[in-house]
């Protein structure tokens, strides 16, 4: 339901509504959908958004397959969720209206594409009869619009071919919908002649079709329906609206600059991870250098062996690739040098789901290497959050001369929100100390280096080549406890086990006292990590609203786990982990702290919804 | 980079205790290697040896300068962010005939190809060494071994073929057995700009002893080695009776008597279009007929890293150095009061 508070004559205010685009993946609607989200970031709401195609780039036309969506929750306070069920529903085709129908709110608003409902469309879509004239939507608010026709109509003035015509249509639909829930027109306008400059006719077919939208709405008497979101109420600052692959981006070449050691990405190209490497490699002029290398493989080891020349070693991927790292990530562990591997998460095993979200890396993560290999683990909450987790993961890597893991998913690649930019000053402080002397007495007594002497991190000097008289040589073999050199000694090996496991735990000193939200009284706590963040705040919302004392945890540092959180769970009667996974994070926690976790799961390639979250919880927490 | 100043062989060994077995070929790699750096007039702290696993692959621990002595195969791809990263070093890459084309055959085309600043050493013993004596990727049809014992079945890799196939830029070959040939072939390889691969025969003595010794052993070289030199008829023999025609594109070795002094193929190492050079690779199908050794090819092509530089050096001619509070306001903002 939209609480509506009856406003001006025509216009109805609400607190938030959800719109759904959906169509053809030949059909623009991301495009569509994100101009929209634009448009309201521009305006002022909070926002979220969940981008969701097909995993084929061009599905056959007008199939189920192929339908792409995107969904967009705008409101008038703080949110951090694309919402649950849409309010409204814009579908391009018959196949749109099949597969999302299900998803709309009961009595919610349809906007149809009438040209795209003729009987070869939906024959594709499994239609036997009109949707449109069976019957099947009374009790939808339903606008109609012949947009296909309409866009041809305005553009043959200009001169533009009909078929070049056709594929504005989107940017009718983006202008009825402008025009229905009163976003300004000016970004959107601006935004096409920007992105077609030097396309004048493009520009002005695709100028005419959105005008023609928006003038459709006043001219078919659609005022009835016509919203209103007002903006929201955020802390004062600049804002932008960013997705968590760009965030995360930003994030690695915020950390590099404060570091002062340029970027090197090896990267193989796979989906959601692939924008990350699209993203560093516009920014040459922060010295950054990407590799397309020819695998994963080949990705971390070119990224391992910049660490080892003293650069910030990076290599992003997905769960696929992660599992083609894992002899380089036990070299990594082996040579202690600083790397960052990021991970997209995406529904798996194998090519599983790969344009859909899950989060069952995390055992991989944790332990899916050869030998006694631990190393620090970081995931993002929210798509903005990704700037903080990317940031963090090159402060223990670099601090730590470890390689770090950074967990987040395709929901959070692709999702957007508002982020209110950080202080460049205030981002804290990474410093990276290069060896550049002597640090041992051999047994004649001569001044000499040892690679494997620690700091109070236990940390081991990172002594680049280049460096006068620290030459070393390093490798996968057993190393001796200080000297590094080869030493197949069983109680040398033990102890360096150990001192790896050590170092790493160590890594927890570092962290500031977990936050525990809600309330003090609570006998629940929720621990999450990763993207459920939103849904589990709104459900969280909803279960206190509705009386129930609860408290939630969630976590952002998942190895090792902060040393005051086995103290933290101990104080309650339930502990749930909402996870999209079977119950990774609880069984850690059980073998932790030997806890009750109990899991809430969802894998189904999409996130948790507010509403699925808030009614498992009455049932787990009964 | 400081003066190199005057090195000796010692400065160049590290005080680790070689553990090859006695009479391996790496030895005589090795000493030519450590006798050849002082000459290079490289610094010991700007030189970085990069290797994978296998008894050829610990040659870096020998060597007084940086070492990384990775995992199995991906040496290539380690020194590939190495060089890309530090253009300011030299950085050689060792490896087996396991190590380079089984497991890394995949990094070593792509860092032919991409032609990154590296020395690849390829010690080819056609025998997995370290694992004591399977088969490898160079291994003769019909090999029997602990994991062949009634014969390989499958066609070996001609390294020098595969190179020129991945368009390696510099491409030669050498053995173990020709101290001074191994080095000038070695600082040829140094001096080349982007990625030279260098296959050297050699010898192991405790699981494919001989191997090369029908074309090595001093007294057989004359005959059985075909010098490769820039400029020059490929000729070779005692007395250079013998010598290499083109037939159609083709490579065959003739009697210099037969076709004449004008009619023999004149070796071009720095041609563009590596025909040439693959023909002269397929002469050496088997042990016992004559083989190239030296420079198969040695053609100037964009470095990769350099490559790479220069395109920072645009994108900051052209957009200033990167700037962080102007990154973070690049997409569309908005203003909160
Ligand atoms: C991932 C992995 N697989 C297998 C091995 C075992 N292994 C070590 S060296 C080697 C082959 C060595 O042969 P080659 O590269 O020709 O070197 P050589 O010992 O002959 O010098 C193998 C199979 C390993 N170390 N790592
Ligand atoms: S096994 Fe062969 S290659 Fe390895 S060290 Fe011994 S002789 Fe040399
Ligand atoms: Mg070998």
């Amino acid at each position: 339901m939209i609480h509506t508070e009856e406003l001006l004559p025509e216009v109805r205010e609400v607190e938030r509504i959800i719109v759904r685009f959906a169509g053809d993946s030949g059909d623009g609607m991301q495009l569509t959908g994100d101009r929209f989200t634009s448009a309201s970031a521009l305006f002022g709401n909070d926002l979220a958004t969940l981008p969701e195609f097909p995993a084929e780039i061009r599905a056959p036309a007008g199939t189920l397959a192929g339908v792409s969506a995107f969904q967009v929750h705008i409101s008038d306070h703080d949110i951090t969720t694309p919402g649950d069920a849409p309010n409204v529903l814009v579908t391009m085709n018959p196949a749109a209206m099949m597969a999302e129908l299900p998803r709309l709110e009961s009595g919610g608003t349809i906007i149809v594409n009438t040209d795209a409902f003729n009987e070869r469309n939906l024959a594709k879509a499994g239609y036997e009869a009109n949707p449109l004239e069976d019957g099947s939507l009374d009790g939808y608010s339903v606008i109609t619009a012949p947009m296909t026709d309409l866009t041809k109509q305005v553009c043959k003035d200009l001169g533009v071919k009909p078929r070049d015509a056709e594929r504005s249509k989107n940017f009718f639909a983006l202008g009825l919908v402008s025009w229905l829930f009163s976003r300004p027109t000016d970004p959107s306008l601006h935004w096409i002649r920007e992105k077609f400059a030097g396309r004048d006719a493009v520009i002005a077919a695709n100028e005419a079709a959105f005008k023609a939208g928006h003038a459709f709405g006043e001219t078919a008497e659609l005022s009835a329906s016509r919203l209103a979101v007002r903006p929201a109420r955020f802390e004062p600052g600049t804002y932008t609206n960013i997705n968590g692959n760009t965030a995360l981006s930003w994030g690695l070449v915020a950390a590099s600059q404060k570091a002062g050691i340029p970027i090197f990405l090896g990267s193989y190209p796979i989906t959601p991870a692939s924008d990350i490497l699209h993203e560093l490699a516009k920014h040459k002029n922060f010295g950054v250098r990407t590799l397309q290398a020819e695998d994963e493989i080949a990705a971390i080891g070119a990224a391992l062996g910049a660490s080892y020349g003293g650069h910030l070693g990076v290599t992003t991927t997905s769960g696929p690739g992660l599992a083609l790292k894992g002899e380089t990530l036990g070299l990594a562990v082996s040579l202690e040098l600083p790397l960052v591997v990021i991970d997209i998460q995406r529904g798996g095993p194998s090519t599983g789901l790969p344009t859909k979200t899950e989060a069952a890396d995390l055992l991989m993560a944790h332990y899916g290497r050869h030998g006694e290999a631990p190393l620090p683990i970081v995931s993002a909450n929210s798509p903005s959050d990704c700037f903080r987790a990317a940031y963090e993961a090159v402060r223990i890597a670099v601090r730590y001369r470890t390689p770090v893991i950074l967990l987040s998913d395709g929901y959070l690649a692709n999702g957007t929100e508002p982020w209110r930019l950080p202080s460049v000053e205030d981002l804290p402080d990474i410093s990276v100390d290069f060896a550049s002397v002597a640090n041992a007495l051999n047994e004649d007594g001569e001044e000499v280096f040892w690679p494997y002497i620690r700091n109070d991190d236990l940390a081991r000097p990172w002594a680049v080549p280049g460096t006068e008289g620290l030459m070393h040589r390093i490798g996968g073999i057993e190393k001796e406890d200080g000297t590094g050199n080869i030493s197949y000694d069983p109680e040398n090996h033990g102890r360096m086990v150990a001192i790896r496991d050590e170092r790493i735990k160590k890594v927890a000193d570092s962290y500031p006292p977990t936050v525990v939200e809600g309330d003090a009284e609570a006998d629940v706590v929720i621990v999450g990590w990763g993207s459920t963040w939103g849904a589990i705040t709104s459900a969280m919302g909803r279960m206190r609203r509705a009386g129930r004392k609860v408290a939630r945890v969630h976590l952002t540092n998942l190895c090792p786990l902060p040393n005051d959180l086995g103290g933290i769970l101990r104080q309650y009667d339930h502990v749930i982990v909402p996870e999209m996974n079977l119950g990774q994070l609880s069984k850690i926690l059980r073998a932790e702290y030997l806890v009750d976790a109990k899991s809430i799961c969802k894998v189904e390639g999409q996130p948790f919804t507010a509403a699925e979250l808030h009614h498992k919880f009455q049932e787990t927490t009964q | 980079m400081t003066d190199a100043g005057v090195t000796t062989k010692k400065d160049w060994t590290s005080d680790q205790e070689v553990r090859w077995c006695p009479g391996c070929g790496d030895y005589s790699i090795l000493t030519a290697m450590q006798l050849l750096m002082p000459e290079l007039g490289t610094r010991r702290e700007d030189t970085v040896f990069v290797s994978g696993i296998g008894c050829a692959a610990r040659f870096p621990y020998y060597m007084n300068t940086y070492g990384l002595h990775a995992i199995h195969g991906r040496s290539p791809a380690i020194a590939t962010g190495l060089a890309m990263a530090r253009r300011d070093l030299d950085v050689w890459v060792v490896g087996g005939d396991g190590d380079m084309l089984s497991i890394g055959g995949n990094h070593l085309i792509h860092a032919l190809r991409r032609n990154v600043d590296l020395t690849i050493l390829l010690f080819n013993n056609q025998i997995y060494g370290l694992t004591k004596g399977q088969y490898s990727p160079t291994s003769e049809v019909g090999k029997v071994t602990k994991s062949t014992p009634m014969g390989s079945l499958d066609t070996p890799f001609n390294p020098i073929s595969v190179a020129l196939g991945a368009e390696a830029s510099f491409v030669a070959r050498t053995h173990d057995m020709d101290r001074a040939h191994m080095q000038e072939i070695f600082r040829r390889a140094h001096d080349h700009r982007g990625a030279a691969i260098v296959e050297v025969y050699q010898n192991c003595n405790v699981f494919n002893d001989g191997a090369f010794a029908a074309l090595t052993k001093k007294d057989a070289r004359a005959e059985m080695l075909i010098p490769l030199e820039h400029g020059k008829p490929v000729r070779f023999g005692p007395d250079g009776e013998r010598g290499v025609i083109l037939d159609d594109g083709v490579a065959r070795i003739v009697s210099v008597a037969e076709v004449g002094v004008d009619a023999l193929h004149v070796h071009d190492e720095t041609a563009a279009d590596l025909s040439v050079a693959f023909a002269l690779s397929r002469l050496a199908d088997d042990r016992e007929s004559p083989t190239p050794i030296g420079v198969y090819c040695a053609v100037d092509r964009l470095e990769y890293g350099g490559g790479i530089d220069a395109q920072i050096a645009a994108a900051q001619a052209d957009r200033g150095p990167g700037d962080l509070e102007e990154l973070l306001h690049s997409l569309p903002t908005w203003e909160v009061t």
